[in-house]
């Protein structure tokens, strides 16, 4: 099965986040590796994307998109560090 | 608000009764996942139902296929808009592997390899309308598409046909799976395009 | 006006590269440039609503209101046959961007810099040749590009004129070579990634931009080669 890495998550996540997020650190809550979320495995399986911590495998979060609104599930995330 | 972007109209959606709303036919199968393809040796797999009363019901490979594989000629739908008619599967039916079950639950959750979940209820795969599936187009399922082995409810959206299936838990309530959870539909029916929320 | 909001761009040309691919300059007033390496998000509507939205890297960098991308035909697609086949000059396009911060080559950096491109992966890293180029940049920069025939070379006059001392270009024929050429064709391998490529010892920052497979096993042996995995920056493209 193919995948992107989270350079694909610029966009999404600029609906979101003011500052660009590929290179925010993000920390995985199943294994702790912290790493940049353009290292992330996107698995854009359309509507909905599974993006995976490139160490461990685990989900770090979902993106769905309905018809009426974006919805992103963080929970495999427990920090994010944004450069200013 | 958009711009109208001439002369693109998306993948062609031509009418045709067998297509559910908001659906295109395409002819070949495309692999849609939310995670890496597991390796699984049929050696070790195992597939297990586990009730609310503390049973579990465990099959190894040839415990499952011994049951026996029933043809299974369906059209399925992916949430994704494609739709694919006519396919032909092999598979045991749920109806045998629930035969020994004791449950009064009425919803199911199911596990595959790799983490994934998806919720249904009980009802939607009795009666012949569901199967753990071994075989597609007359061969053994190829990893990409779940094999050694998937759920197929072809009734419902294809996200609910678990592939690389593991096993299924009872659940009193019909609490959502992975993508459930995330803004897919609950239930997931394609002839009332139940896609989302 | 900011990155998040959808832009419209003007057609004002588009190119055949190869006999499946397209370059397409559009203009876009209010542009604010872009750095190398960058990338839109193209967001094309039906008439009845529909929309699909995919990623395209920016082949132009820098400041000015031309924005051009570079599209290469997936045949059961979506997106890229409307892109290749039917947009036109003076047709309107909807798109987001620039944007990514991470796979992105600045001017200032100094190191040495080794691009290693598959197919359509090229068109980002063109934008850091061409930034390196305008510049001025004495970093050292190097090319091995991975195409599968010699028409299907993305901008080859562009990289040839572009080619010195300070920009070194070598292209891998998984296909078919051109006349004479020394090697037969086929993959790229770690051997010929070890042979034609900046070696490890001397630090260089690496971009590896392609199809997903592509990318993954270039990376892996980059790696079994010594390059640090840091400095080993990526961006799959899709597919196989
Ligand atoms: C950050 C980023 C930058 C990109 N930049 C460019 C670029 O500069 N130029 C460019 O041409 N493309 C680029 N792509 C790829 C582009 O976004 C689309 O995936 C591609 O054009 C196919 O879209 P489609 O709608 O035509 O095909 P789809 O309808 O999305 O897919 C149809 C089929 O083609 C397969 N497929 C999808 N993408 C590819 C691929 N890249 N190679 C082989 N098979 C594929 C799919 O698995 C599917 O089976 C980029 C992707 C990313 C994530
Ligand atoms: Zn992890």
């Amino acid at each position: 099965m193919t995948h992107l890495d989270g350079n694909a998550l610029a966009g999404p996540l600029s609906e979101v986040f003011r500052d660009d997020m590929t290179t925010a650190l993000g920390r995985c809550a199943s294994c702790g590796d912290v790493s940049v979320l353009a290292e992330a495995l996107v698995y854009d399986a359309a509507p909905g994307w599974a993006v995976r911590c490139h160490a461990c495998g685990d989900v770090l979060m979902t993106f769905v998109r309905t018809l009426d609104r974006l919805r992103i599930d963080m929970r495999g995330l427990t920090a994010l560090e944004i450069p200013s | 608000m958009a711009i109208f972007s001439r002369g693109f109209s998306g993948r062609p959606r031509e009418s045709n009764p067998d297509l559910p709303p908001g659906q295109f036919l395409t002819e070949d199968f495309p692999v849609l996942s939310a995670g890496p393809t597991p390796r699984l040796d049929t050696a070790d797999w195992k597939f297990e139902i586990k009730t609310e009363t503390g049973q579990t019901l465990s099959w190894n490979w040839d415990e499952l296929t011994a049951l026996g594989l029933e043809d299974v000629h369906t059209d399925i739908h992916c949430v994704t808009r494609w739709s694919k008619l006519g396919t032909d599967w092999r598979g045991i039916s749920l109806d045998k592997l629930f035969e020994d079950a004791e449950t009064s639950f009425d919803f199911v959750m199911v596990h595959s390899y790799g983490g994934y979940t998806t919720n249904l209820p009980l009802e939607d795969l009795m009666n012949g309308q569901a199967w753990i599936a071994t075989e597609f187009g007359g061969e053994p399922l190829e990893p990409d598409h779940g094999g050694p082995a998937r759920l197929l409810v072809p009734h419902l959206y294809f996200w609910k046909s678990a592939k690389w299936v593991r096993g299924i838990t009872m659940q009193r309530t019909d609490s959502p799976g992975f993508w459930e959870q995330n803004g897919y539909h609950i239930y997931g029916d394609p002839w009332r395009e139940e896609r989302y929320w | 006006m900011t990155f998040r909001d959808w832009l419209v761009g003007t057609v004002v040309s588009t190119t055949m590269q190869t006999p499946t691919a397209k370059s397409i300059v559009l203009d876009v007033p209010g542009w604010k440039g872009s750095a190398a390496g960058q990338h839109v998000d193209v967001r094309l509507t039906a008439e009845d609503g529909y929309q699909a939205v995919r990623a395209y890297s920016l082949a132009s960098t820098g400041p000015g209101d031309r924005v051009e991308l570079a599209v290469d035909l997936i045949e059961d697609g979506e997106v890229s046959p409307y892109l290749v086949g039917e947009l036109r000059e003076g047709d309107q396009l909807e798109f987001r961007g620039p944007l990514g911060r991470w796979f992105v080559w600045k001017p200032g950096d100094t190191q040495p810099v080794q691009l290693v491109a598959g197919g359509s992966g090229v068109v980002p890293l063109l934008a850091m040749a061409r930034a390196h180029a305008a510049s001025g940049s004495e970093a050292k920069f190097r090319l091995l590009y991975s195409v599968r025939t010699p028409a299907e070379v993305f901008y080859a006059d562009e990289l040839a004129s572009l080619a010195g001392p300070n920009f070194e270009v070598t292209f891998v024929y998984t296909r078919q070579t051109p006349p004479g050429w020394p090697h037969p064709a086929g993959r790229v391998s770690r051997e010929i990634l070890g042979s034609a490529t900046i070696p490890a010892a001397e630090n260089p920052a690496v971009f590896v931009c392609g199809p997903t497979g592509f990318v993954e096993s270039v990376a892996d042996w980059l790696v079994e080669l010594g390059h640090n995995a840091l400095a080993v920056k990526t961006e799959r493209f899709g597919g196989n």
